[in-house]
């Protein structure tokens, strides 16, 4: 079946596509976005995150049909232009809360996604709660915890 | 595999009724993982969500009626002063991600002794709306869940709405599992007072072939209303995990199940009775 799709606000069709087949596989393997990970296909460890029609969301999860005529923000999406990088994205690169990066781009649509949501510095328990569905196998939480805060503080002080 | 996209409610349940073999799908949280670790392959997905009649929720006369694609998040945005049982359950669902796209009747489908929002349906009564192109029936809740993973829909029929009271006094939901995210529970328990009445409303959840109310418990405490007694809590406790039938599996054996579902009940009533104390 064809699937129209609004992505990172261009519009894209992907063609042949399965009817079980998830909005990730589309992403990754039809319209050529590999930013969101593939992991575990089953909702718990969060590498997946996209936004869908401005919610975050395990893109293994949504069926790609489901996506017919909506729009989807993947990492990709997320910086202004080309060559630059997102204050959360840029709080992660200083902050060293990446190391094999597998779990990066996850990450950070979620924190993006709180980030976007307050106005102020959330506190730790809000910021580990948002941040629940998605796993680090390198367990590098505190690094990214910082990032976090730092990408808050910077959108609070700015 | 085929891929039916309902617009409109009327829409659905012609769908349904052509195909009886699709498997309505949500959030997906349930159904596309069977799909992507093929566990199970439907023969077509009917997918709901652009069906905006089950978006809603609305409050009329003594309960409050949720639309099947009412995500978790917004009940817990939105109900919980209403149903604050559902609202607790729904706060332990998975993670963020998975609470922007999970629903109640999405639970109600796949209808695990796990679910997360059985208990609180179960505590305070609630009624399952479903229909089909031959008209509506309204199930209770005590009669929907027939078995592990199986429930009272005809294979035309879909999940409308769920219909679940508001709140008649304290409510509590209590659940075990490994982490404080992401957790299938081991065991978990809902409690919803009516101190107008002087009753309880429970349901056991994950420690039997179905979700279950334990009823001897609510006879006892309905006969024993002395708020703040802690006899009366142990044994309220005691009576609850009598009326679990759990297993031994991968998750906590029965034993440490049956021990979990005595102290949860009776806490979560000790909790209700201290709320009661403070507000009345």
């Amino acid at each position: 079946m064809r699937v129209n799709v609004t992505v990172n606000g261009a519009p894209m069709t992907a063609d042949d596509v399965w009817p079980g087949e998830s909005l990730l596989y589309v992403l990754r393997e039809r319209l050529g976005l590999p930013g969101a990970k593939n992991a575990c296909e089953q909702g718990e460890c969060g590498s997946c995150t996209v936004y869908l029609d401005g919610v975050p969301v395990c893109a293994c999860l949504v069926a790609a049909g489901q996506a017919e005529g909506r729009e989807v923000r993947t990492v990709e999406g997320l910086a202004p232009g080309a060559g630059e990088l997102d204050a959360v994205q840029e709080a992660f690169v200083e902050c060293g809360a990446v190391q094999c990066g597998f779990c990066t781009p996850g990450l950070i649509v979620q924190a993006h996604s709180l980030i976007a949501a307050h106005d102020g510095v959330p506190a730790d328990a809000e910021i580990r709660e948002h941040l629940a569905g998605n796993l680090c196998r390198c367990t590098g939480y505190e690094k990214i915890l910082d990032a976090v805060r730092l990408a808050a503080r910077r959108k609070a002080g700015s | 595999m085929d891929f039916l996209r309902a617009t409109t409610w009327a829409e659905a349940l012609r769908m349904k009724a052509d195909r009886p073999d699709a498997t309505p799908v949500q959030g997906g949280t349930d159904v596309m993982v069977e799909i992507n670790l093929d566990k199970g392959r439907p023969a077509a997905l009917l997918d709901l969500t652009p069906v905006t009649e089950l978006t809603g929720w609305s409050v009329e006369s003594e309960h409050v009626r949720i639309g099947a694609g009412v995500t978790y998040t917004r009940i817990i945005a939105e109900l919980a002063d209403r149903l604050p049982g559902l609202a607790q359950a729904s706060r332990t669902v998975g993670s963020p991600q998975i609470r922007n796209r999970g629903t109640v009747a999405g639970n109600l489908g796949a209808a695990s002794p796990a679910g997360d929002s059985h208990p609180p349906l179960l505590a305070t009564g609630a009624i399952v709306e479903a229909e089909s192109v031959d008209g509506l029936r309204m199930i209770p809740i005590g009669d929907f869940y027939t078995g592990v993973k199986r429930n009272a829909l005809a294979p035309h029929e879909l999940i409308r709405a769920v219909h679940v009271p508001s709140r008649r006094g304290p409510q509590y939901f209590s659940k075990i599992g490994t982490r404080n995210a992401m957790v299938i529970a081991v065991c978990s328990f809902g409690l919803a007072l009516d101190v107008h009445a002087r009753t309880v409303g429970t349901g056991i959840g994950s420690a039997a072939p179905t979700p279950r109310r334990a009823v001897e418990a609510e006879a006892f405490l309905a006969e024993n209303w002395s708020p703040g007694d802690p006899e009366v809590g142990r044994r309220f406790g005691e009576l609850v995990a009598a009326a679990a039938a759990p297993i031994d599996d991968v998750r906590g054996s029965r034993d440490y199940r049956v021990h979990a579902l005595a102290v949860m009940a009776r806490r979560t009533l000790g909790w209700a009775w201290e709320e009661h104390r403070r507000t009345s």
